[in-house]
């Protein structure tokens, strides 16, 4: 510093925080100031050895990597700002379909604080961590009878994680089972299936065979019966599907995927409709993962942590990934299914995650559970009903727990595209649904309010989305309006990528 | 019905209003496409008369769930530390991947705030700048202590990380197998094995002399990636060199599982000429928590940031000219690339990372080389003190820094049963791992990280000396 400390000075800038999030935030490495400190210790007591008595001289670091050198509190400034900047379940309703955006209860917040929980070693031994190994048996209980399967696997720590372990249990069955000389080397998949399908397909090493939708947004029987052969090794389903329908057929299917020795996996994106309600082991599938972060109230933490346990039947129950944890003679303990595919992840899965999702299951219980997918659906089906003459729907009929109305139109009108219809809906201060998604609907908005939401909440969300339509213009192309940003130019990012702090100005 | 109905609002009377305008009698109605065979019904009161219902109690009020999670919490042996009184927990030795740093009061304030944790995905950037920027620091600082140019926005933990670097390097030489140093984590190679029945990557083992990798017999064919975990997991800091030499011999990407506090002393592998880097961030912010969620770390080089997997954030402008952050190179990822994307990553460990970001920026400069240092000498200490111990021997001899394994006379499972009735978690057992024990011998890995005190590590080799007398 030249002297000056006043003026837009790096450092100390704590004292001018703007209100909404309106104004820019500098980075965190603008903000430093060489040899300021915020860290301290325990006191040791330990002899003061330097860097080149315990370090090689080959690997002693010639200097030290730079890290931004801030007051912890100009850290709680700057944190605290940049929240500002950014919206939350929290702060409002966050109906992006498929997501589940639920509020995520305070309970799970303290469970995940307990000490007893939070700072024991995973590597501790059985015999020390007992209450841990019965929270997971407890919660791995409950998510079998909820799904209505067999044996479960905490292990995987996201929902994609958990189909490619879904994925990999099909193959280890094929494999084992075989005989017949065929080769399954196809998975099919509903042309209206999230992305991570496909992508977790072929990692699993399997070829994706799309499975059309008929008029009614389901899948077609009579296409799905064409491309079943003995080169199927399952197919893999959401239900509700993406279009937020119930497949009335899935029974039939899984007879005639189950008929060519397939196997038949339930994707649980949309668990959150049917809980209580019906179950994905009474539909006949044989592997089902659940997002933990989705039904079970998990926050979703800007983009995870969550949770992605796989159910299975008992028939599949000897290929999950190992170790579980098992009751036996009054004790728990780990234990390795004879033919397990395997670890899925380091430790035993995103635990603390399983934790809070288990505080939830205790206080929802089953009379909750049921209640959970009657509000979830009676909410996306009020909406529907009340967007009805304002937005098109395209597959016009009763929904589970979230609806997909079409944009088409405003597009055709007013050159109003879906995304720019999610811009405005920022403006009102709702989140946006999610868009452009399901690819099989034109101008996507897919809208899951969630049963946290009120029926005025809900309103208001219908409401705001009925004006937009009816105010709809060109210039809605430039929304939104009065958010910490004005419309990103996502582009430009792609084009010169900046990637790190470091990187700026070489893009 | 419980008195927390799953956190609904309705009243029956709203309820019953939303009904009628959409014409239904009843809540039942809404679930009319599901097939009568296939439905559940509410719990009955009485006899269920052959119907079936979801059998799982009724929900608990909250002071009766937290007393019930508040009771397995206390049927566990905590590590000592804030919330856990002295005589109640075990003093930590244990690391193998999960170490017992502090973290600092700042961590969960932040990153507990609401905004943080209940937001998701940035997918609406203009409403979602908090979870950007906190991430476009994140990538900065793991690509500073990685030494390479660019890193991803998280993946699971070390070993999902380990296994997106294979099939990086996979995709990039257009080979089918890895050739992996014995000394990468157990638990970690066990996962790459699971994942490559999937993809059909080889793998193939360089085994450990004396204590780190030896590359003297090449795999053929050529493998697309050279891994190395540095310092391994008998805590031996690996010739970089040589790994380098190996990878470059066979046209194979180096692919570096580094410890990140370590970093604070020793050179990034970026500048060893490592392609690829991963590694396991629970040391910064994030509680041993049973083992998850942690964090995955994972940085590259510029070249190869189209096959990145997982999020990344970039800088850019918004529509009036002004600095915003943005998820980029979405072409990459799965919901657009489909069956032809190189990950399904979707959801990650934003939270994680983000506290990953505030503790390193409470660290800063001087603060992470001071925390390099003090677990360096925690261990250095704790290796004297128990190698002084008759019979007690070092199981290999490289040089180790923040972590060691020794040779016990008495079975290494039994002197962890035993020392923690005398309050310390005395450590890893070797051999231990599930699937891929045999690799080191038996013996005991023992950690001391700058949470451990002189009187401490004093009291831990006098009860193992008891133990082994």
């Amino acid at each position: 510093m030249s002297g000056a400390v006043d003026g837009p000075q790096p450092g100390g800038r704590a004292a001018s925080a703007p209100l909404l999030g309106r104004q820019a935030e500098p980075t965190v490495f603008e903000l430093s100031s060489p040899g300021r400190r915020a860290w301290s210790f325990r006191s040791s007591d330990l002899p003061s050895w330097q860097a080149h008595e315990l370090v090689p001289p080959e690997h002693l670091a010639s200097e030290p990597v730079a890290l931004p050198e801030l007051s912890e509190r100009d850290l709680v400034a700057h944190h605290t700002r940049l929240t500002s900047r950014q919206y939350s379940v929290d702060l409002g309703a966050y109906p992006l379909g498929s997501c589940t955006m639920k509020y995520n209860p305070k309970l799970a917040d303290a469970t995940a604080g307990l000490a007893g929980l939070a700072r024991v070693h995973p590597a501790a031994p059985a015999a020390l961590t007992q209450g841990w190994l019965e929270l997971l048996v407890g919660l791995g209980t409950s998510l079998a009878e909820i799904t209505g399967m067999s044996a479960v696997s905490l292990q995987p720590p996201a929902g994609a994680a958990g189909e490619l372990t879904g994925l990999l249990i099909m193959r280890a069955h094929h494999a084992h089972v075989g005989g017949s000389g065929a080769v399954r080397t196809k998975v099919l998949i509903p042309d209206s299936a999230h992305g991570t399908n496909p992508a977790s397909v072929t990692l699993g090493g399997y070829r994706t065979v799309t499975v059309p939708s008929d008029h009614r947004g389901c899948v077609d029987m009579g296409a799905l019966r064409r491309l079943l052969d003995d080169e199927v090794a399952g197919i893999m389903l959401t239900n509700p599907n993406t279009l937020g329908l119930f497949e009335e057929d899935i029974a039939e299917i899984a007879q005639a995927v189950h008929e060519i020795g397939g196997l038949v996996y339930y994707d649980g994106a949309n668990l959150n409709a049917i809980l209580g309600v019906t179950r994905p082991g009474d539909m006949g599938f044989d592997i089902v993962h659940l997002n933990l972060h989705k039904t079970f109230a998990v926050p979703h933490g800007g983009g995870g942590p969550g949770a992605g346990p796989v159910a299975v039947t008992e028939a599949l129950a000897e290929y999950l990934p190992g170790p579980l944890p098992v009751l036996s003679h009054g004790r728990y303990h780990w234990q390795t299914p004879s033919r397990s595919i395997g670890r899925v992840h380091g430790w035993h899965g995103n635990t603390l995650a399983l934790a809070r999702a288990y505080a939830y299951v205790l206080a929802t219980g089953g009379d909750g559970l049921r209640r959970v997918a009657e509000a979830a659906v009676l909410n996306a089906n009020w909406l529907r009903q009340r967007l009805r003459g304002h937005y098109e729907i395209p597959y016009d009929r009763p929904c589970m727990h979230e609806c997909v109305v079409s944009a088409a139109g405003l597009r055709r009108t007013h050159g109003v595209r879906a995304t720019d219809v999610a811009k405005r809906l920022l403006e009102h201060g709702f989140h946006a649904p999610t868009v452009s998604f399901p690819l099989v609907v034109d101008e996507a908005l897919m809208i899951e309010p969630t049963e946290t939401e009120s029926p005025q909440t809900v309103a208001a969300l219908a409401q705001a989305l009925i004006d937009i339509a009816a105010t709809a213009s060109p210039e809605d192309r430039h929304a939104p309006r009065g958010t910490p940003v004005a419309r990103v130019d996502e582009a430009r990012a792609a084009r010169r990528l900046t990637a790190t702090f470091d990187a700026r100005g070489q893009g | 019905m419980s008195e927390v109905p799953g956190y609904v609002p309705h009243t029956d009377a709203e309820m019953a209003t939303m009904l009628e305008f959409l014409g239904l009698g009843s809540l039942d109605e809404l679930f009319s496409v599901v097939p009568e065979a296939l439905r559940l019904v509410a719990r009955p009161a009485g006899e269920a008369g052959g119907r079936r219902y979801l059998d799982l109690p009724d929900g608990l009020g909250e002071p009766d769930v937290l007393a019930e999670v508040e009771r397995l919490a206390l049927a566990n042996v905590a590590c000592t530390g804030w919330g856990v009184a002295p005589d109640a927990g075990l003093v930590c030795f244990a690391g193998g991947g999960a170490y017992d740093h502090e973290v600092p009061q700042v961590v969960p304030a932040l990153a507990g705030r609401s905004e943080y944790v209940t937001a998701y995905t940035p997918y609406q950037p203009e409403v979602a700048q908090g979870v950007l920027q906190a991430l476009f620091e994140y990538q900065t600082m793991v690509a500073r202590l990685s030494g390479l140019a660019v890193a991803n926005a998280s993946l699971y933990d070390g070993a999902s990380a380990s296994v997106e670097a294979a099939n990086l390097a996979a995709a990039v030489t257009g080979r089918g197998s890895a050739w992996v140093s014995t000394g990468v984590h157990p638990h970690w190679r066990a996962t790459l094995a699971t994942f490559a029945a999937g993809t059909g990557l080889d793998l193939t083992s360089a085994p450990l002399v004396g204590g780190t990798t030896s590359w003297k017999t090449p795999p053929a064919p050529a493998p697309a990636a050279v891994v190395v975990q540095h310092p391994n997991y008998l805590g031996c800091l690996e010739d970089l060199a040589a790994a380098r030499r190996a990878a470059d011999e066979l046209g194979a990407l180096l692919v570096v599982a580094f410890d990140p506090v370590s970093a604070g002393l020793v050179r990034t592998p970026g500048s060893w000429g490592a392609d690829v880097v991963v590694g396991e961030g629970q040391p910064f912010g994030t509680p041993l928590s049973f083992g998850g969620p942690y964090l995955g770390l994972f940085a590259c080089r510029l070249e190869h940031v189209r096959r990145l997997p997982g999020r990344l954030v970039g800088e850019t402008l918004d529509a009036r000219g002004r600095t915003a952050y943005v998820s980029t190179l979405r072409t990459r990822e799965q919901d657009i690339r489909r069956e032809k994307a190189s990950s399904n990553v979707c959801t990650n460990q934003t939270l994680i990372a983000v506290a990953c970001a505030i503790q390193l920026a409470w660290l800063g400069t001087s603060g992470l080389r001071e925390l390099a240092l003090r677990c360096a000498r925690a261990t250095r200490y704790t290796r004297e003190r128990l190698l002084a111990i008759d019979g007690v021997e070092p199981l290999v001899e490289g040089a180790t820094l923040r972590e060691f394994a020794v040779r016990l006379p008495v079975a290494p499972a039994v002197v962890v049963e035993r020392l923690a009735d005398d309050g310390f978690l005395a450590g890893v057992v070797l051999g231990d791992e599930g699937g891929t024990g045999g690799d080191y011998g038996e013996g005991l890995l023992v950690a001391a990280t700058e949470r451990r005190t002189r009187s401490e590590i004093d009291a831990y080799s006098e009860a193992l000396a008891k133990v082994l007398r």
